[in-house]
């Protein structure tokens, strides 16, 4: 028995390795971003989807066997992974990956973040120390982002450095030119109140300039319940409130049941990179978030 | 640019019109000379500017702003945790209860096994990452006038390729839920086998070496090597490791759906002198006496571990199967030792070789069918298996009758209702029909709280 399972232990082993950088994205976002900055110098996985609940992931045994194959891993960071990947890292026995080392990038270091909590006590709710993590909606986040991204690619990859440099270049120059059209095409949106299931879409928001005019959760993380929607039926109306938005992995219920009472449309924004047909990337992600919210606005 | 033309234009219109050609000529040169001086100070200006550009899509732009510490595991350093956990719990009184024809574990006990309300452990936990390097973890279980150190250990980060070495006192990685502590357990209690094979966990002093394979199926191999003071063993004193373990986990994912995990693990140990009660045949009335085990015990366990949830989103709904078996076999020699005058085992008594052979298990399903409310059955059953010495021998000094000879099949059905707010905070109802003595059908109802204070670590899978 034992010496089968060394045996097979053994033959796993000498299995050659792939050639390419190895990358392993905490959430799609980051698998896309790595992408548009490797393109075919690299692999990457996405440990989540668009239809998981990053808060909510396992520390499941395939987890842990790709972040032992990987050569950097990318995260948000700011807690938000704070449920799954410490126990996902440090069961790897990958010492290349651990926080601290060159093999560990969190994304939400390089930009600003949104509702930092003056008081951290569990009776707010599940709230990050470190602010708002969700900040893959803002495209200038990612923009900043990519240039340290592009920068430790290269100094993982030291050949293939000026191909990364070049890359993010080149992604920097579309995404500028996208901003521009996207910040034109949400003229509209400006100043429109909205509410949404959780604090998902805070950067978003801020960038479009439209308002949260409340949250189904009545507190991040928790539940939305009976009472605190009831309450929020009444702050829709009195705040003109036009719609309510989701992620694909909020349960729709508490959204359709608001929905229905305020008279004001339910709208799933994809979220992140795959949360619906046209987010195939992150161009695609913001032409269909912004479509999908331009459909239903005045 | 424009300003210089202006500027040009103001120039020219403000000079008499009288003036010299001369002058006009002097005036002209000196306006483009001023113009190219300027132009080229506008253009390093540019320059300048388009730098600054560059430099600050480089470095975060300060609209996007100050740079925040890099968060560490749980944002605080060390990370705390507190569990807090009570129970009301209503069964049978049964005096020295313990599970039919199995060596009692004693020792190990998370409480739980009193009547009416009672307190269980209180388990503070410290963890931290101690340099690159390296990890620590502290666990006290904490009651009343004492403090029991669960866990105590260091691992490294930094070893690499795969290998992570463990070392002090730890939860032994045999099996699935050996390495849970109560709080992460789905019961209130622990399954029949892990009490009967362990007292309830099995800890090791010493060392672990864990290797993960280099493939996307995961694979995971350990090694253990420690003191072997615990249940099934015995403190031996002496320099040599005591106890080993070898264990090997498979896992994967199936679709998006669903995650699985198995295991194979094999424990040996010795005990010198391990104690338990028994019931002599003195003549002049039974007397309670000493039985001690010296010999080998070897531990096999299988472990499975299947979970569903819906696109790999357990919020809404989820289902996890849980199984595990065993095989314990022992061989070596029985004794008993008493110091009552009349006792057959007087002074002690040794009563021949003992060898047995028992196997058993649990199954278990936990259902999540909407957010917070769980579900869950759990089914335990322990075969006698079968013990060879020589009963002539035995029962000359032990009375036969006694619980570790009997030939009972212990069984129990458990069906447990939990409520979590959140991962922080848990209220569940248990309800069981406990048929582990021979005799006894005990129908237990247990209503528990298990709450998490601090930086509550995540769980393994």
């Amino acid at each position: 028995m034992i010496r089968t399972i060394i045996l097979i232990a053994m033959l796993a082993a000498a299995l050659p390795l792939h050639a390419e950088l190895r990358v392993f994205a905490c959430e799609p976002e980051w698998a896309a971003l790595v992408r548009e900055l490797g393109g075919d110098k690299l692999s990457a996985y996405s440990a989540t989807h668009a239809l998981q609940d990053p808060h909510r992931i396992e520390a499941r045994p395939s987890l842990i066997a790709r972040a032992r194959g990987a050569q950097l891993v990318v995260c948000t960071g700011a807690d938000l992974e704070a449920g799954w990947l410490p126990p996902v890292l440090r069961e790897s026995g990958n010492a290349a990956v651990q926080p601290g080392r060159p093999g560990y990038f969190e994304a939400s270091q390089f930009v600003t973040k949104l509702e930092i909590p003056a008081k951290l006590d569990r009776s707010e709710g599940d709230v990050h120390a470190a602010g708002n993590p969700h900040i893959q909606l803002d495209p200038r986040n990612l923009l900043a982002v990519a240039v340290p991204l592009a920068q430790r690619l290269g100094e993982l990859d030291a050949a293939n450095a000026a191909h990364y440099a070049a890359r993010q270049q080149a992604f920097a120059e579309r995404l500028r030119a996208a901003i521009a059209r996207w910040e034109k095409e949400a003229v509209p949106l400006k100043g429109m109140r909205v509410i949404a299931q959780h604090k998902s879409f805070s950067y978003l928001f801020r960038w479009l300039g439209i308002v949260e005019a409340g949250t189904l959760e009545p507190k991040p993380g928790i539940e939305p319940g009976s009472a605190h929607l009831a309450q929020l039926l009444k702050q829709a109306r009195t705040e003109q409130a036009r719609l309510i938005v989701r992620t694909p992995f909020d349960s729709p219920r508490p959204g359709e049941w608001l929905a229905e009472r305020a008279g004001i449309p339910l709208v799933t924004l994809p979220f992140t990179v795959g949360g619906s047909d046209k987010a195939q990337d992150l161009f695609g992600l913001f032409d269909d978030t912004l479509a999908r919210l331009k459909e239903r606005a005045p | 640019m424009f300003r210089i033309a202006l500027l040009a234009a103001a120039a020219s219109l403000a000079l008499p019109a009288a003036a010299g050609d001369e002058d006009l000529k002097a005036l002209r040169e000196e306006v483009a000379q001023m113009k190219k001086a300027y132009e080229s100070r506008i253009e390093s200006l540019e320059q300048r500017l388009a730098a600054a550009e560059s430099a600050q899509e480089k470095s975060p732009s300060p609209q996007h702003g100050a740079v925040s510490p890099p968060a560490a595991a749980g944002g605080f350093n060390p990370e705390v945790s507190l569990i807090l956990q009570g129970q009301y719990r209503r069964m049978k009184e049964v005096p020295e209860r313990a599970i039919t024809g199995y060596w009692p574990a004693g020792g190990h006990d998370h409480g739980g096994a009193e009547r009416g309300f009672s307190l269980d452990n209180s388990e503070l936990i410290v963890s931290a990452n101690i340099n690159p390097y390296f990890r620590g973890l502290l666990n006290v279980a904490l009651k009343d006038g004492e403090a029991e150190v669960e866990e105590a250990w260091f691992q490294t980060l930094g070893l690499g390729q795969g290998f992570t070495l463990k070392g002090g006192r730890f939860l032994s990685g045999i099996g699935y839920l050996n390495e849970q502590h109560p709080h992460a357990w789905d019961f209130a209690d622990a399954p029949l086998m892990s009490k009967a094979l362990f007292g309830e966990h099995y800890g090791q002093d010493g060392l672990q070496l864990k290797w993960v394979a280099p493939t996307d199926l995961f694979m995971e191999f350990g090694a253990e090597l420690g003191r072997g003071a615990g249940f099934p063993g015995s403190d031996r004193n002496k320099n040599s490791a005591g106890a080993s373990a070898l264990f090997a986990h498979l896992g994967g994912d199936v679709g998006r759906s669903h995650a699985w995990r198995a295991g194979l693990s094999w424990l040996t140990t010795r005990a010198n002198g391990r104690e338990a009660h028994f019931e002599d045949t003195d003549a002049a009335g039974p007397n309670e006496v000493e039985g001690l085990f010296t010999g080998r015990s070897r531990t096999l366990i299988a472990d499975f571990v299947w979970k569903w949830a819906p696109d790999g989103n357990p919020k809404q709904r989820n289902l996890k199967l849980q199984a595990e078996l065993f095989r314990r076999t022992e061989h070596g020699e029985l004794a008993c030792g008493s110091d009552v005058a009349t006792s057959p085992c007087l002074g002690g008594v040794g009563l021949g070789r003992l060898r047995s052979a028992q196997t058993g298990g649990y199954a278990q399903a936990v259902w999540q069918f909407m957010p917070r409310w769980r579900v869950g059955y759990r089914f335990d059953w322990l075969n006698a298996g079968s013990k060879r010495y020589d009963p002539a021998t035995v029962f000359a000094a032990l009375d036969p009758a006694n619980a570790y000879f009997g030939r009972h099949r212990p069984q129990r059905h458990s069906l447990m209702l939990d409520w979590s707010q959140d991962e922080f905070s848990r209220l569940r109802l248990q309800f069981a029909r406990d048929r582990a003595m021979q005799g006894v059908s005990d129908n237990q109802v247990t209503l528990q709280y298990i709450m998490s204070l601090g930086a509550h670590g995540a769980h393994k899978f």
